[in-house]
């Protein structure tokens, strides 16, 4: 086989080659968007963030706001509130749930009150913002608030789980305390969850 | 951006007397020169941002946008609103949510991830896709050339009627029903204007909608002119935007899969050309 | 597969034996690529593959787009328009297929008309034609129950239009209409079974494909001469064919990417220009749209329906000899399903024995008007049903009709033809011999 004949092959068989890498690449390009468009849309991603106007939230009182179809508890404790739940802290070795289980922090945190709340604004007492899901970690029933169950905090109807006043459970069938989103202060009154 | 020649033209042709129209009673849109117009045109940010704003100080009041969702102020190849602007600009409409009051539903605070309300009055349509729905003038004779070769489309048609109001021909009567316009053709026209074989005389037709805009009527923070002409033009590429928020992305993604498919058209045809060489060299022997 | 004799599969390796025992899969698809073709093909028989293409196109995107759709009268406009806005690449994905459809339409009309002039419904091939006619009649089903379904003023309005069509025949069409709308007039019913049926009917399609490509693998391809690939001996058959793959694989590929590339470019620059505005407005059963225009792809046949009106004579002496059972409504919904019979029947109109209308002197010419013609009614049917219009439409009717009913059959008997080559390769050497300078090209031209 002459030499010119080993070129000619050569070049014959990167074009085949180009042409079938061409080929793949542009068939790849195109397969991706049929795939890409299963992933949320522009509007389900809008909501997956919300802001909330905390101002009129006064302490000791509770707002509940639907976050992806789920409701949060907003919390603004008062001083005794803020008090007794850090008491509590001293009952670490009683907590069924050992972990913050909040998702602004590792996911090692302890289950102290500290780890459970908001940081505050500026102005306000430490741990004067609480805010979780309202969703009891048994078998998803909402809890109800305001003080309800033996430990200040909430109390789910549904299989009487009771959660103490950073959200912890205390007692009953479920397992975790309640989970904290993620959640920041946008401004002084507006918190931003998601 | 924009050509004021176009614009003279259309002024002129527009107050010239019925004669200019005398052969052709069709209605008048006038071809203006959009920025995003062409494979490589993309939308103007300040042009999108004035429209928005003549679209919430003086369409609004009638006009909804019902499928466009505030959140898509601030997308880049939109208005492209700064996010604390696009927050600001939601919290001035007030929504109604079915979810609130127990499920009775309430009026809140809209957020970004609402959209724009529907139109307030019942014969106003909703401006949403109206530059895509107002297309169709495919002429001439029907085959669409216009509007392949200079572009004309919606935003031509809607910057056109909102220049189009003019004083009514002589021949109407004083009470006529509706605001005489050169560009609306679906609209009522007096007998008087027809001729003996009932065709128009005078072109476009009687629209219900009143003048909105008039010179002067708002001022834009980046100091654009704010006369009719212009602020047609910037309300309609506004309405573009609305109809077609992803037509920058669109017109990219057109332009890369046109170059990958010429490359991969060349290298095709090479692959084919040396595949068959040996038959053909030997159809060339046989010969 | 095929009468063409050619090398058959042999598994060599023992699972490819094992697997052929029980599945004889392998074997089919290599007799499907490699099935002996005529080589001297020209660029006219591309549209297959494009139309594979665009099948499988439309099949894809159409699945995603449900992903996202509501058939729902109150949710079906403003579910689209999400699609549109929020949706990742959707805005893109609803654009193909959109434009797919025309793309399919321009792919099926070259496909059909080189069909009609290459002679390729005449014997034995009848079976092919009737299976290709029977996927353009669901195509059109196909294409017709896809545009009701974003709802807009021209999908509602073309949908009362078009089931009117059923209306219009003579005892059973009120009751007929009501069936298919599932009320009296379009609506939620309606919206929910097209959306069902636009669903299924491009899995028929792909079926019924499948027994085409069966088809003409039984009969081999026609081609430009019309002269049969001789079959004495599997060399002698060698010396007029080349296998499937990967000569006409890569030639046809070739070509589909040169139009997809125009394609992309009208996708992605002007996905709107060849559909209605009117269906950018919400469907409004109180407000008529002020002309009801189909897709362009119906346009010719749409022209047909309208052009017998109630002044033709042809229609005036239908109604009388049928004591007004067939008034003009329904003489016009019998002229374009008629247009499209006459299609299906030419392999028995045409009584040439000539096959193909490269050696067809006289045909050439009313062939051509033919295709005229039929740019002709498109035009027509896009414009108002006033003027001079109707009367170009139905001077195009007229001629569709006769060119099936009295030319091919009378071109027959008076046509002189010219002589074919003797054999393909005769041809294929003929053409390469001659223009062996400008040798750029893989196949000669299309005629």
């Amino acid at each position: 086989m002459s030499t010119a004949e080993d070129d000619h092959t050569t070049r014959r068989d990167f074009i085949y080659y180009a042409t079938a890498g061409a080929g793949a690449v542009i068939t790849g390009a195109s397969v991706w968007p049929l795939v890409n468009q299963m992933n949320p849309s522009a509007d389900v991603l809008a909501l997956a963030s919300i802001r909330q106007d905390v101002s009129a939230v006064e302490p000791g009182m509770q707002l509940t706001v639907l976050w992806q179809g789920k409701p949060v508890f907003i919390r603004h404790r008062t001083g005794s509130e803020i008090a007794e739940a850090q008491a509590q802290d001293a009952e670490a070795a009683e907590f069924i749930d050992g972990f913050a289980r909040n998702e602004n922090l590792e996911a090692t945190a302890d289950a102290s009150d500290a780890n459970r709340v908001m940081p505050s604004p500026e102005g306000e007492a430490d741990g004067a913002w609480i805010v979780q899901m309202g969703v009891c970690t048994h078998l998803g029933c909402v809890p109800l608030g305001d003080g309800a169950g033996d430990f200040g905090g909430w109390f789910c109807p549904c299989h009487g789980s009771h959660y103490d006043l950073a959200g912890r459970i205390r007692k009953g069938p479920a397992p975790e305390n309640l989970p904290v989103p993620p959640a920041r202060w946008v401004d002084a009154t507006t918190i931003e969850l998601g | 951006m924009f050509r004021k020649l176009t614009l003279t033209a259309a002024v002129t042709l527009g107050l010239a007397s019925g004669s200019a129209y005398a052969a052709g009673s069709e209605a008048h849109v006038e071809d203006f020169d959009f920025s995003f117009e062409g494979p490589f045109g993309s939308y103007d940010t300040n042009q999108l941002q004035r429209g928005l704003q003549i679209y919430t100080e003086v369409c609004s009041s009638c006009h909804g946008l019902k499928f466009v969702a505030f959140r898509t102020l601030h997308d880049e190849g939109g208005p492209h609103l700064p996010e604390d602007q696009m927050r600001a600009y939601a919290e001035y409409y007030e929504v109604f949510d079915e979810a609130l009051f127990d499920g009775e539903g309430d009026f809140r605070t809209a957020t970004p991830a609402d959209h724009f309300p529907e139109s307030n009055d019942p014969n106003a349509p909703d401006l949403s896709l109206m530059a895509k729905a107002r297309a169709g003038f495919h002429g001439p004779y029907g085959t669409g050339i216009n509007q392949l070769t200079r572009g004309m489309g919606g935003p031509e048609y809607i910057a056109s009627l909102l220049n189009g109001y003019h004083e009514a021909p002589s021949c109407a009567p004083e009470d006529f029903d509706g605001y005489y316009n050169t560009t609306f053709a679906a609209g009522g026209y007096p007998d008087e204007c027809k001729g003996d074989h009932g065709e128009h005389l005078y072109p476009g037709s009687w629209i219900a909608m009143a003048p909105p805009l008039y010179d002067d009527q708002l001022e834009f923070n980046d100091g654009h002119a704010a006369d009719v002409e212009h602020m047609a033009q910037d309300v309609a590429a506004f309405l573009m935007w609305t109809a077609e928020p992803k037509m920058m992305a669109r017109k990219q993604a057109g332009l890369t899969g046109v170059i990958f498919l010429t490359v991969l058209s060349v290298l095709l045809y090479l692959t084919n050309k040396r595949l068959w060489a040996p038959h053909k060299a030997a159809a060339k022997r046989k010969d | 597969m095929g009468g063409i004799p050619h090398d058959h599969y042999e598994p060599k390796s023992n699972a490819e034996k094992w697997l052929e025992s029980r599945l004889p899969v392998i074997g089919l698809i290599y007799g499907t690529l490699m099935i002996p073709t005529p080589k001297n093909l020209n660029w006219m028989w591309i549209w297959g593959i494009v139309l594979a293409f665009t099948l499988v196109l439309q099949i894809a995107t159409g699945v995603v787009l449900v992903m996202h759709y509501t058939p729902h009268v109150e949710m079906a406009f403003s579910s689209v328009e999400h699609c549109m806005r929020d949706v990742n690449s959707c805005h893109m994905i609803r654009y193909f297929h959109m434009n797919g459809a025309s793309l399919f339409f321009v792919a099926v009309y070259a496909h059909m008309f080189r069909g009609l002039y290459y002679g390729s419904y005449k014997a034995p091939r009848e079976v092919t034609w009737i299976i290709g006619m029977l996927i353009f009649l669901l195509m059109m089903a196909t294409g017709f129950l896809g545009y009701v379904l974003p709802w807009g003023q021209m999908s509602f309005h073309g949908t009362a239009v078009i089931t009117g069509l059923f209306g219009a025949i003579p005892f059973i069409g009120e009751s007929l209409q009501t069936w298919l709308l599932g009320a009296s007039a379009v609506g939620q019913p309606a919206l929910n079974r097209f959306f069902s049926l636009h669903y299924l009917l491009p899995f028929v399609i792909a079926a019924l494909v499948i027994v085409h490509i069966w088809a003409f693998h039984t009969t081999g391809n026609n081609n430009p001469t019309g002269v049969e690939v001789r079959r004495g001996s599997k060399e002698e058959a060698e010396k007029d064919t080349l296998p499937f793959w990967p000569y006409f694989v890569i030639k046809d590929l070739f070509a589909l990417s040169v139009i997809l590339t125009v394609f992309v470019a009208i996708v992605g620059f002007m996905p709107n220009f060849l559909g209605h505005p009117d269906n950018y407005i919400e469907a409004n059963a109180l407000v008529t749209p002020a002309h009801i225009v189909p897709e362009w792809y119906f346009l010719p046949f749409y022209a047909i329906l309208r052009a017998f009106d109630n002044t033709v004579w042809v229609v005036i002496f239908a109604e009388w000899i049928s004591f007004g059972i067939i008034d003009a409504k329904f003489f016009g919904v019998l002229a374009m399903f008629g247009a499209i019979a006459v299609m299906a029947l030419v392999p028995w109109l045409d009584t040439s024995s000539t096959r193909s209308g490269r050696y067809r002197p006289m045909f050439k010419w009313w062939f051509a008007i033919l295709c005229v013609d039929f740019i002709v009614l498109m035009w027509a049917g896009a414009m108002p049903a006033e003027g001079i219009y109707p009367i170009i439409a139905l001077i195009g009717a007229t001629y569709w009709f006769a060119y099936f009913l009295v030319i091919l059959p009378l071109l027959g008997v008076i046509e002189k033809p010219m002589t074919p080559p003797a054999t393909i390769e005769d041809d294929f050497n003929a053409h390469y011999g001659q223009t062996a300078a400008s040798d750029n090209s893989a196949a000669s031209p299309a005629e």
